[in-house]
């Protein structure tokens, strides 16, 4: 079975790191003097540098996007299923890169890396980024990789928004947007469930204000909290039902608070892996990006004349079971590119995963976005 | 180009109504064979709408834009007057509300072209005279597997355009590739109609 996965997985990768010297002013007007990204390449970027793919990663997500590490076997990247030799995003065409947004908790500079003017981790310091200042450190990482136009920008969820970002702030850096399961602004429900998780981190007792590095504790509880609320956000009423239903863990009510439900269980599981790793305050800023995002508020709200600043295709896709950022957002996107007249491709996935479907491997979903890129000159 | 096209005579008579350059909205545009035909003898440019999953990969595999959505939602993605012409080839038959999707093209579209196989063409009337419902080339379907839920004879389209508002430009009734302008509700079995709002 190894030999057969190994055939279609980029196999082993290492994480590459890029420090940047020039200080970067970010939309808050806070500026990082200097900063390091992490990331990660597949493929071999041509002699035109003309075939480079840009996959941007959602909220929990990093740019160990395929393949696995040599010390970790068991870590495989979190969209190994679209990356890779003759995959959708084929890396015998393209040269594929991941990277761990400025924030983040992989690497790259952020919350719990030292900060330069008191030795100590940023913690709560750490300056609130949006996407629109990942999309510009993006910006120089492709210049220090030679990159000056990429063949492709992809992602899903806050990944999509990136690549939506990239279209308006850098038109001529983009030549395809592949924008899935997003949408163009929160609404008011989605920063409600987003609000609701940051309570539980910053109500946590063991947050003390975004300094918790300092006290040698984690605020697991709260953290664990905000990713079951999120799981729930990121799965369907569907899939939960056909997946848990009522199943009771041991077959008899218990008449008491521990875990009993299936559903239950899953969660906190699920709560207990994420806070195992994840770092509150990414989880904080990685929220507050997602709920500051509304590129079309620099043109009064209005989304088509935002989008008219663009020059890319785009491919955008929906999933049915998406509840979180429904079909109708997406196509609050589709309308605002067909206003001005830009080559668009709208499609709408059936598939039972919810918010979710976009990590799946679903084959036509697969199909899309393989039969999309076959259509984009390397 | 597709071999397939020969046995769509339909698309030549739109190819040739086409105003090169023209923008292109073409409903239920199946494999994007008819925009991609269009972009290279007129050098259109546009998008297509389809529902079915198969033939919108189809599109996307061809280039073509599509756009998947349900006729019978409207076009509310597609702004008032943004296309040159809004095309339903082979489509306006099979549609919940044909009323509906006429009055969306001409919303969106400064001009519609509709095609449908004529109800009227003497074969069809034949079968109904030996007491059963049409199936042949063009209506391959038996009745209780038929997506055509409102087929029309071209007597009763032109009816319908007037009731409606709808001035027609040009029309053209086919049998196989041949035109047909002797009794042509009668002799013909494909209905090509060009038309505009009246007013």
């Amino acid at each position: 079975m190894d030999t057969v996965s190994d055939k279609v997985s980029v196999g082993v990768v290492t994480p590459l790191r890029a420090h940047f010297d020039q200080p970067l002013t970010l939309r808050s007007g806070a500026v990082l003097d200097a900063y390091d990204l992490v990331y990660e390449t597949y493929g071999t970027l041509n002699a035109a540098r003309s075939n480079a793919v840009l996959v941007c990663h959602a909220l929990s997500g990093s740019h160990h996007v395929a393949g696995r590490y040599a010390s970790e076997p068991e870590t495989v990247g979190w969209w190994d299923n679209i990356v890779g030799p003759g995959k959708p995003l084929d890396t015998e065409r393209f040269f594929i890169v991941g990277v761990n947004n400025l924030g983040g908790c992989h690497g790259s500079t952020g919350p719990s890396s030292p900060n330069a003017a008191t030795g100590k981790p940023w913690g709560a310091d750490f300056p609130v980024v949006t996407v629109i200042d990942w999309v510009h450190a993006q910006a120089r990482l492709a210049d220090r990789l030679g990159i000056d136009r990429w063949a492709a920008v992809i992602g899903g969820s806050l990944g999509g928004m990136q690549a939506l970002r990239w279209t308006i702030t850098y038109p001529q850096r983009i030549r395809n947007a592949i924008v899935i399961a997003a949408a163009p602004k929160l609404s008011a429900q989605n920063i409600a469930f987003n609000d609701v998780a940051r309570q539980a981190i910053l109500t946590d007792p063991d947050f003390h204000g975004g300094h918790y590095y300092e006290h040698g504790v984690v605020p697991t509880r709260g953290l664990r909290l905000a990713r079951m609320l999120g799981h729930i956000t990121y799965l369907s009423d569907d899939v939960m039902a056909s997946k848990f239903g009522r199943m009771l863990r041991e077959g008899n009510l218990k008449f008491g608070f521990d875990v009993e439900f299936e559903i239950e269980s899953y969660l906190r599981h699920q709560g207990d892996k994420f806070a195992g790793y994840f770092d509150a305050n990414t989880y904080l800023l990685m929220t507050k990006a997602l709920d500051y995002f509304d590129p079309a508020r620099e043109k009064d709200g209005n989304l088509s004349a935002t989008m008219g600043l663009a020059e890319a295709r785009f491919l955008i896709i929906s999933f049915t079971t998406d509840w979180r950022f429904a079909p109708e957002r997406s196509r609050e996107i589709v309308s605002a590119l067909l206003d001005n007249h830009l080559d668009v491709s709208y499609a709408e996935i059936d598939c039972p995963h919810g918010h979710d479907s976009f990590l799946m491997e679903d084959p036509h979903y697969h199909g899309i976005i393989r039969g999309y890129m076959e259509n984009i000159k390397p | 180009m597709n071999l397939r096209l020969l046995e769509r005579a339909d698309f030549k008579v739109i190819a040739g109504w086409i105003r090169p350059g023209a923008r292109i909205l073409d409903l239920g545009c199946g494999d994007g064979t008819l925009l991609r035909y269009l972009a290279e003898q007129r050098n259109t440019s546009g998008y297509g709408v389809e529902i079915e999953d198969e033939r919108m990969l189809a599109c996307i595999r061809a280039g073509v834009n599509v756009i998947q959505g349900n006729l019978d939602r409207g076009l509310s993605d597609f702004a008032d007057g943004s296309f040159d012409y809004v095309i339903l080839s082979q489509t306006l038959q099979a549609v919940k509300s044909s009323e509906r999707v006429v009055r969306e093209m001409l919303r969106v579209g400064r001009e519609g072209i509709v095609t449908f196989p004529n109800f009227g063409y003497w074969r069809n009337r034949v079968q109904v005279l030996r007491g059963r419902m049409p199936v042949s080339h063009d209506l391959p379907y038996e009745w209780f597997n038929t997506p055509n839920i409102h087929l029309c004879t071209t007597t009763d389209f032109e009816a319908f355009c007037a009731d409606h508002d709808v001035r027609i430009l040009e029309r053209i009734v086919m049998t196989g590739d041949n035109v047909v302008s002797f009794l042509p509700n009668l002799l013909g079995n494909l209905a090509v109609y060009r038309f505009a709002r009246a007013r």
